[in-house]
């Protein structure tokens, strides 16, 4: 439970006593593979129900709890749904690009959860430029998008989709400053690195001020990334009646819709791995008995813990705020965070620089 | 001079970033109590029938008061149905002969169109004999529209009412 | 019905025309508003309404003046009561009755409770066009306490049919009195929550301070009235200038701004909420004893022109009935304002984008079904 790194190895060599290399390879990869997609698909499932919970009891009211136990088999009943709905082909539209556009947005997202530790040894693909990857695999998701509303033959979708290109492109560079900021504390790109080099404390603490300013510059890019929360008017429903996603019904709906929910986890994945220690519990001091105490609890139950938190402060975002319009979407990215973000990034390189941090 | 003007900007950028902030605080705040009070008002229908009692002034749908010897007190002088603006009473009577030798009006088949009625209450305060009140169902969906023509008079009743 | 009242001619590059069509989440009720947009800006916007004009005026001449009432409560469903009282008091004014106190202290506080109640609609939906969810429903859980109060004393909750010419259906139920000084003590503390989760929001303020700009002249031009024509400057409450029911014997402020954008529209609605706790507050721990309805042989007006004029939670509401002294009025006309208060969409729009199209028509507070009736 606390290592999987030797239970991966024994695994591994198991398939290649029994494989020829290539074979053992190609095993390997295709229950990786299928090992990703499942576990994708039940989070999906599940962050839909936490979702629909968290804001129910924000708006005073209950929340799915009809169907299965609490209400836990809610988004299955909707999947089945979606599943079973009739796909409308529109007639101009081109149709090629139409059905590929939610496979480019999913492949995108499935893609970048393969490389985030989840635990110790429990990381499909651990590259030495992981933040880059996950950065620009993330911004293969626009293309599906701007594909889908062009291929929409549909104004509403057209103008939603080219409000999501534009918000996307400009928040990008924000998330990428505000995590090279961690990466200059941390000194590598590659993920398992910057969990090591948290071993004795979370770059939010260590960081102190700076850190934690870049955290939350983190936080508000990663949302608008993902078009949710106050940055949602490429897809807003009060008024484009669902942007660019309108024309399209049955499992590729629910492909998009799979696809923010997990492009969700995948910022706040990002951000427990950078900002707050990833798998590691949390220790205070060399306080051994708490730090112990602390050790007991698995590392995967913190990995999954804190990314909870970070989702629920991404919902409470959401369901608090009025939606932000397009002009002052990008003001806010280009006049406020892009300045602010520079003037961290140099006082974290200056801090790294005197070695002014914990 | 210059100098003096930027940095009053400054200042002025880094306190319009604070208070912003700080009322997107506030307004998490709010929600924040609610979820974590997390009383949620609903109400879980239909397992409460049993403990749902409406208002007693509740219009419901229109009934004929019956009471325990299944009489009611409708005399069918069409009054309520003269009063209902759009025609959703219709009172069909007939003549018999009295014990007394006058003959006099009875009610035959009081009809009621639910899918018309518009609720206004004008049909209970115009009967003289106190016939009519609104009852205290909700529940009037039906599948086929035939089934919101409601027959009011129960039956096997006869009347009570007065001679006028 | 369906052709352009004028028509758009795409005059530039790059112009296109969207239907925000009957169907659409954020025009409440079926209104068809044809946009000519620029890209993200609108330059002009057609209006087409008519999707649920059901006749009331036609209908009303074969209705006797009692049974008008239930034709008026379905006009602007928000403000029933007042609707009802604007007919009732029509047809007093021209049969020269006066109801008792006990029926005017009664009929205003219901009409007060009716405009906070609509208010309150009005702000859980204009949260929920703008984005902020959870506002729609903060709004609805604390308009429910005013509908209990409705349903109590008349028996439904949007559609009462109880103010009537003559006094009131029936008396108010023995609960009523405490239930309002209830509902006022628990909504004068809602409301701050309402000012943290909406008004005082840094990202409601850039929506909306600013958007939709409408003189005082063209308010008094095209006729707006209301918050919407308040927010102007145009002195337009008919609580004031003409006084009905027990409106002369309190004390109240009319709330007026001279910016005329859409972040003071929402202030004075907020505001008007404020006051109409005061009025309530002042009027129902003393309500006289008293006949509830007055004992006419016949509800019929003499022959001749009549018009009477009330306050409802989106304007000036305008009843004018030519009666030849039968049973029915021979022409009910109703000035509604939900009529006045379209027509000037197209004027405060132009220029904007989109997103602000929302939040000025959210913060003009249309009621369709008043507008075609």
């Amino acid at each position: 439970m606390y290592d999987f790194s030797p239970l991966i190895a024994s695994f591994t060599s198991l398939l290649e006593k029994t494989f020829s290399p290539f074979w053992a390879g190609a095993v390997s990869m295709v229950m990786l593979g299928v090992a990703v997609l499942t576990f994708y698909a039940v989070l999906g499932l599940y962050l839909v129900y936490a979702e629909r919970k968290i804001c129910a009891r924000m708006q005073n009211r209950i929340g799915p709890n009809r169907v299965g136990p609490m209400g836990l088999f809610q988004t299955v009943a909707d999947l089945i749904k979606l599943l079973l709905k009739e796909l409308i082909y529109i007639r101009n539209a081109d149709a090629f690009l139409f059905n590929v556009a939610p496979f480019i947005v999913i492949v995108a997202s499935i893609m970048a959860i393969g490389s985030i530790p989840f635990a110790r040894g429990l990381q499909a693909v651990d590259l030495n430029i992981g933040v880059l990857y996950i950065l620009a695999i993330s911004s293969m998701g626009v293309i599906g998008i701007l594909v889908a509303g062009w291929a929409s033959n549909n104004k509403f979708s057209v103008i939603g989709a080219m409000r999501s290109g534009a918000q996307v492109i400009s928040y990008e560079l924000s998330v990428g400053l505000a995590l090279l900021g961690v990466i200059t504390f941390a000194g590598s790109m590659q993920l398992s690195e910057v969990i090591a080099s948290q071993q004795d404390g979370w770059w939010i603490f260590k960081g102190h001020i700076p850190a934690f300013i870049a955290f939350v510059i983190y936080l508000i890019a990663g949302t608008a990334e993902t078009n949710r929360g106050p940055f949602d008017l490429p897809e807003a429903e009060s008024e484009l009646t669902a942007g660019f996603h309108t024309e399209y019904s049955g499992i590729k709906f629910a492909f998009f819709f799979l696809a923010e929910y997990m492009n969700m986890f995948i910022i706040a994945a990002l951000a427990t791995t950078l900002f707050l220690g990833g798998w590691l519990p949390f220790h205070l001091y060399e306080w051994d008995a708490f730090n112990r105490l602390m050790d007991f609890v698995p590392p995967v139950i913190w990995f999954f813990g804190k990314t909870a938190l970070v989702i629920y402060l991404m919902m409470w975002f959401k369901w608090t705020f009025p939606r932000l319009r397009i002009d002052q979407l990008l003001t806010l990215e280009w006049k406020y965070l892009l300045p602010i973000n520079l003037m961290n990034l140099l006082l974290i390189s200056f801090l790294t620089l005197m070695k002014w941090h914990f | 001079m210059a100098l003096l003007n930027t940095f009053k900007e400054t200042c002025d950028y880094l306190r319009e970033i604070w208070s912003g902030v700080g009322s997107l605080l506030k307004g998490m705040h709010v929600t924040g109590t609610y979820f974590l009070r997390g009383d949620g008002v609903t109400q879980q229908y239909p397992e409460n029938r049993d403990q749902l009692r409406m208002f007693d002034n509740f219009k419901g749908e229109l009934i004929l008061i019956h009471d325990e010897n299944n009489q009611h007190s409708c005399n069918a002088c069409n009054s309520c149905a003269r009063k209902c603006p759009n025609g959703s009473i219709e009172v069909a009577s007939v003549r018999v002969q009295g014990d007394d030798g006058r003959s006099k009006r009875v009610l035959e088949k009081y009809t009621y169109h639910l899918e018309s009625c518009t609720f206004c209450g004008l049909c209970v305060p115009a009967c003289d004999q106190h016939a009519l009140a609104f009852g205290q169902t909700f529940e009037h969906a039906v599948f086929d529209k035939a089934g919101l023509t409601k027959i009011l008079n129960k039956p096997g009743s006869t009347s009570k009412a007065k001679d006028e | 019905m369906e052709e352009a009242i004028i028509d758009i001619d795409l005059k530039e590059k790059e112009e296109y025309i969207v239907n925000m069509g009957p169907q659409h989440p954020s025009t409440h009720g079926v209104l068809r508003l044809e946009t000519c947009l620029q890209g993200e800006k609108v330059k002009y916007l057609v209006p087409h309404c008519g999707y649920i004009h059901r006749g009331i005026e036609k209908m009303s001449e074969k209705l006797t003046y009692p049974q008008l009432i239930h034709l008026t409560d379905r006009m602007d469903y928000l403000s029933a009561h007042i609707n009802n009282e604007a007919v009732s008091l029509c047809v007093e004014k021209a049969m020269e009755v006066e109801v008792s106190d006990r029926v005017k202290y009664i009929r205003t506080i219901l009409a007060e409770l009716t405009r906070i109640a609509s208010h309150q609609l009005w702000w859980a939906a204009f949260g929920m066009d703008l984005g902020a969810l959870t506002t729609f429903f903060y709004g609805m859980r604390d308009r429910e306490k005013i509908l209990d109060i409705f349903e109590e004393s008349t028996g439904s909750r949007l559609i009462q049919s109880f103010i009537t010419p003559g006094g009131l259906m029936s008396d108010v139920h023995r609960n009523f009195q405490k239930r309002v000084s209830e509902f006022i003590r628990y909504f004068r503390r809602k409301l701050p929550e309402y000012d943290a989760l909406l008004t005082d929001n840094v990202i409601f303020r850039e929506r909306t301070q600013g958007i939709g700009i409408l003189s005082k002249e063209d308010a008094i031009d095209y006729g707006v009235t209301g918050p919407s024509g308040r927010a102007s400057g145009f002195h337009c409450d008919i609580r004031k200038i003409e006084p009905y029911s027990a409106y002369p014997l309190v004390k109240f402020n009319e709330i007026t701004y001279t910016e005329g954008d859409t972040f003071h529209r929402y202030l004075v609605r907020i505001n008007e909420m404020r006051e109409s706790m005061n009025i309530i507050e002042q009027l129902v721990d003393n309500i006289p004893s008293g006949e509830i309805m007055l004992p006419l042989k016949v509800v019929k007006a003499p022959k001749g022109d009549f018009y009477q004029r009330v306050e409802t939670a989106r304007g000036e509401l305008g009843v004018f009935i030519v009666s030849d002294g039968g049973p029915s009025p021979a022409r009910i006309k109703y000035r509604t304002p939900n009529f006045s208060n379209l027509f000037v969409l197209n004027k405060l729009v132009a220029g904007h984008k989109i997103a602000d199209l929302m939040a000025i028509s959210g913060s003009l507070d249309l009621v369709i079904p008043d507008i075609d009736r």
